[in-house]
C-alpha cells in the first residue's frame, strides 16, 4: 500500500515537473517556431505548426551578419569568466579557510553591489570608459562583465570551498605541502565540480547580459544582445525576423546548457540542503 | 626583375596607406523598412566616396534614444550620424549638441523639403537635421465595410462622423471592431495620438504661462469621447495596443477604421502582408470644426552630433541619404511605392509616384495640415504637434499616458485620470522651474 502511494506521488510529481518545465520553456519554444514562419504567418495569431520557411534566417544573416556578433559574445563571456575566476578563487579560498571577524560583512558588502540598479552608474561608467578609450572595446567590456558577475562568483566558490573539510588541507600541510601546492594539488581537484558549475553559470550570465553590452558598444565589440536588439521595430511587423535573430542568439548557450545540465543543477543546488 | 618587385612593393604599400586613410563613419539608426533598404543601397554612396566607410548600428527606438542621449551628453563621440525624431531636434539644437547642416551641396535643393517638416527641424532659421522620411497621421478605413454600413467617408471627416461610422461598422459577432486606436501607455504611443486628437478638440497641454490644462473642459471632452468610442467600438484589450498591435488587427480585417501614422498605408495596402490590401481607403484625420485636425507630424531625420571628428564625411552621407538622387535610386531599384515618403515636395509632383502610391496625396495633405509652431486652437508656449518639445516631456508624457491608459482599461474614471494628470504635470512643471 505504502509502495503504491509512493509511486502515485512520484507520477504526480513528475507530471507536475513536466508541466512547469514546459510552461517555462514555452516562450522559447514559440520563438523557435515563429522563426520558421513567414512574416504574414507570424501575425496570423496562435499556431504551433510553422510552414518551415527559412527566409527569415537568410534575411537576418544578409542584414547584419551573425558571425561577428557571435564571436564577440564568445570572447566576452569566456574572457570575463576566466578573469573572474582568477580573482575569485584566491578570494573565496581565503574567506573559506582563514575567515576573520569581518569575512561575513565583506561577503554581504560584495553582494550588496548587485542590489543597485545598473542604470544608476551608467553615466560614471560611461565617462570612465570614454576617458580611457574603452568605449566599444572588447577589453573594456570583458572587465565590466567580470566586475558585475564577480560577487556571484565569489559567493558560489565560497560555498563550495566551505564544503571541503579543513582537515584535508591541514593533513597536506603536515606533509610539507607549500601554499601553492596545497591549492593546485589538494584544493583544486576537490573543487573542480564547484568551479566548473560556477564557470558555466557565469558564462550564461555574461552571454545574456543586455544592459552594459548594448550601452557600451557600437560596432566593434557588439555581441549577440545588440544583434537581437537591432531587429526590434516600433513601426512594422518583423516578428519572424526578430524570432530568427533571437533563436540564433540563444542557440549556442542553449546547447551548451543542455550538455552541461548535470553540472549546472549540481552547482545550483550544492549546499542548498544541509 | 628587382625593379618590378620594388614597384609592386611600393604600389601595395601605397594601397595600404590609402586604405588606412579611409575614414569610417558610424551611423546610429532604427530598424524600419526604409532604413533597412538604405543600408542595402549604400554601394551607390561608397562608389562615389571610396574614402568613406560606413558602419551601422541598428537599435530599438527607445534603446537608441537612450544610447544616443548618453553619448551626446557625455560627448562620447561614438557616432557620426544620428537618426533622431522631430521631438529631439529643437531641444538638442538649443543645447548645441548638433551641428547645423550648412554644407549639403549645391544640388541639394533645401527649399524642396516640405515646409512643415523643415520647420520642425530648424532652430533660428538653421536646419539641424535632414529628414529621411516624414509622416503625419490619417484615417485608414475599409471601403467595403463603409459601403455595407450605408455611409460614405468624406475626405475630411468630423469626429462625430467617425463615431457614427464606428458604431455602424462594429460587428463583434464577426470579429469586426468599428475602430482601432492606440491605447498602450507612452509619450510616443497613446499620447502621440491623444495629444494630436486633443488639438482638434481645442485642448492644449499648457497655457501661455506653462500652467497645465488638464482641468479644462476641452481635455475632459477629448478623453471622454476617446474612452466612450473605444468602449463601444474598440477591440478587446485596447489599452495595450500600440502601432504594431493595431497594424496586425487591421491587416487581419478586424478593424473598420484605424487612425495612425501615414507610413502604415504602405503596410496595409501591401497584398503580401495584408488580407484587406485592396479594400483600404484614406481620409484626413478628423476635426471638431475648430480649425485644427487631429493629425500629428513626425520625421525620422539624420543629424550630426557636435562631438564628431568626421563632420565633413558625415555631412556628405546625410546629403546623399536625403537627396533627390536617393529617391530616384530607390525608385530604380525597388519601385516608386518603396521610396521614403514625406520629405520632398518634388516627389509628390511626380506622376509616377502618384500612380504607384494611391495614398500619396492624402499623406501630403495630412503633413501640410499640421503646424508644429502653431499646433493648437488656443496659443501655447511650446513647439510640437503630438508632443511638447521640452526635455521634461518624455517622463511627464509617459506618466500621463499611463493614467489615460488606465482610464481606457476601466481601472480609473476619466475625471480621476485627468485630476492625477493635472497634479503630475503641475509637479513636473514646478520642479522644472517653468512654474513659480
Amino acid at each position: 500500500m505504502a509502495r503504491a502511494v509512493t509511486t502515485q506521488h512520484k507520477t504526480i510529481a513528475t507530471v507536475a515537473a513536466w508541466i512547469v518545465a514546459l510552461l517555462i520553456f514555452f516562450p522559447i519554444l514559440y520563438t523557435i517556431i515563429t522563426s520558421f514562419k513567414s512574416e504574414q504567418e507570424a501575425i496570423q495569431g496562435f499556431a504551433l505548426i510553422p510552414s518551415g520557411t527559412t527566409e527569415s534566417y537568410s534575411e537576418v544573416q544578409a542584414q547584419s551578419g551573425y558571425f561577428k556578433f557571435f564571436l564577440n559574445s564568445v570572447i566576452l563571456s569566456v574572457g570575463s569568466t576566466v578573469l573572474a575566476l582568477i580573482i575569485a578563487v584566491p578570494a573565496a579560498w581565503s574567506m573559506a579557510f582563514s575567515p576573520t571577524k569581518r569575512t561575513k560583512d565583506i561577503l554581504m558588502w560584495m553582494l550588496s553591489t548587485k542590489m543597485m540598479p545598473a542604470v544608476a552608474v551608467l553615466f560614471p561608467i560611461y565617462l570612465i570608459f570614454r576617458d580611457t578609450g574603452l568605449l566599444d572595446s572588447r577589453i573594456g567590456l570583458t572587465v565590466m562583465l567580470m566586475l558585475i558577475n564577480l560577487p556571484i562568483v565569489v559567493w558560489m566558490l565560497y560555498t563550495y570551498f566551505r564544503e571541503i573539510p579543513v582537515e584535508i588541507l591541514e593533513a597536506a600541510r603536515m606533509d610539507g605541502a607549500s601554499l601553492w601546492n596545497e591549492i593546485i594539488y589538494v584544493l583544486t581537484p576537490m573543487a573542480v565540480p564547484g568551479i566548473a558549475s560556477t564557470m558555466l553559470l557565469n558564462i550564461i550570465l555574461a552571454w545574456n547580459e543586455a544592459f552594459w553590452t548594448i550601452r557600451l558598444t557600437t560596432t566593434e565589440a557588439a555581441p549577440l544582445t545588440a544583434f537581437i536588439s537591432s531587429f526590434s521595430s516600433p513601426q512594422g511587423l518583423f516578428w519572424a525576423k526578430l524570432s530568427a535573430a533571437s533563436t540564433l542568439a540563444i542557440a549556442p548557450i542553449l546547447i551548451m546548457g543542455w550538455f552541461s545540465q548535470k553540472q549546472l543543477v549540481r552547482g545550483l543546488t550544492f549546499g542548498a540542503v544541509k | 626583375m628587382k625593379l618590378r618587385t620594388l614597384t609592386l612593393g611600393l604600389l601595395s604599400a601605397s594601397a595600404l596607406a590609402f586604405a588606412a586613410h579611409a575614414e569610417s563613419i558610424t551611423i546610429a539608426t532604427v530598424n524600419n523598412g526604409d532604413m533597412v533598404r538604405m543600408q542595402k543601397l549604400t554601394d551607390d554612396f561608397t562608389k562615389a566616396n571610396p574614402d568613406i566607410q560606413l558602419n551601422w548600428v541598428t537599435l530599438e527606438e527607445n534603446v537608441l534614444r537612450e544610447r544616443v542621449t548618453t553619448d551626446i551628453a557625455t560627448k562620447g563621440g561614438q557616432y557620426d550620424v544620428l537618426t533622431i525624431g522631430t521631438y529631439e531636434v529643437p531641444i538638442w539644437a538649443k543645447q548645441s549638441w548638433l551641428l547645423p547642416l550648412e554644407k549639403l551641396g549645391d544640388d541639394y535643393d533645401v527649399k524642396d523639403i516640405i515646409p512643415a517638416i523643415a520647420g520642425g527641424l530648424s532652430v533660428d532659421g538653421k536646419l539641424y537635421a535632414a529628414p529621411f522620411y516624414g509622416e503625419s497621421s490619417f484615417v485608414m478605413y475599409r471601403k467595403d465595410l463603409m459601403e455595407k454600413a450605408g455611409l460614405k467617408m468624406p475626405d475630411a471627416p468630423t469626429w462625430d462622423f467617425i463615431k457614427e461610422a464606428a458604431d455602424k461598422m462594429t460587428d463583434r459577432a464577426n470579429g469586426v471592431n468599428g475602430i482601432c486606436l492606440r491605447g498602450k501607455a507612452g509619450w510616443g504611443e497613446n499620447m502621440a495620438f491623444l495629444t494630436a486628437m486633443s488639438n482638434s478638440f481645442g485642448a492644449r497641454w499648457f497655457d501661455e504661462n506653462w500652467k497645465p490644462q488638464f482641468d479644462q473642459p476641452e481635455w475632459k471632452n477629448t478623453l471622454q469621447f476617446y474612452v466612450d468610442l473605444m468602449k463601444a467600438d474598440g477591440p478587446e484589450g485596447a489599452s495595450s495596443n500600440g502601432f504594431n498591435e493595431n497594424l496586425a488587427l487591421f491587416q487581419q480585417g478586424k478593424c473598420g477604421m484605424w487612425i495612425d501614422a501615414t507610413v502604415a498605408a504602405s503596410f496595409v495596402s501591401d497584398p503580401k502582408a495584408s488580407q484587406v490590401a485592396d479594400k483600404v481607403g484614406y481620409a484626413l484625420a478628423p476635426d471638431k470644426g475648430l480649425g485644427k485636425r487631429g493629425n500629428w507630424l513626425w520625421a525620422w531625420s539624420l543629424a550630426i552630433p557636435a562631438g564628431t571628428k568626421k563632420a565633413d564625411a558625415a555631412e556628405k552621407f546625410v546629403s546623399w541619404a536625403t537627396s533627390k538622387h536617393y529617391l530616384e535610386l530607390v525608385a530604380a531599384k525597388e519601385g516608386w511605392a518603396n521610396v521614403p515618403p514625406g520629405t520632398r515636395t518634388s516627389l509628390y509632383n511626380n506622376p509616377e509616384y502618384q500612380k504607384a502610391a494611391p495614398f500619396a496625396k492624402m499623406t501630403l495633405d495630412s503633413i501640410n495640415a499640421a503646424d508644429p509652431t502653431h499646433p493648437t486652437v488656443k496659443p501655447v508656449p511650446y513647439v510640437g504637434v503630438q508632443f511638447v518639445a521640452i526635455p521634461e516631456f518624455q517622463g511627464l508624457g509617459t506618466t500621463v499616458g499611463q493614467l489615460f491608459s488606465a482610464a481606457l482599461a476601466g481601472q480609473s474614471s476619466v475625471d480621476d485620470a485627468l485630476k492625477q494628470a493635472q497634479d503630475a504635470a503641475t509637479a513636473a512643471m514646478t520642479e522644472g522651474g517653468y512654474l513659480k
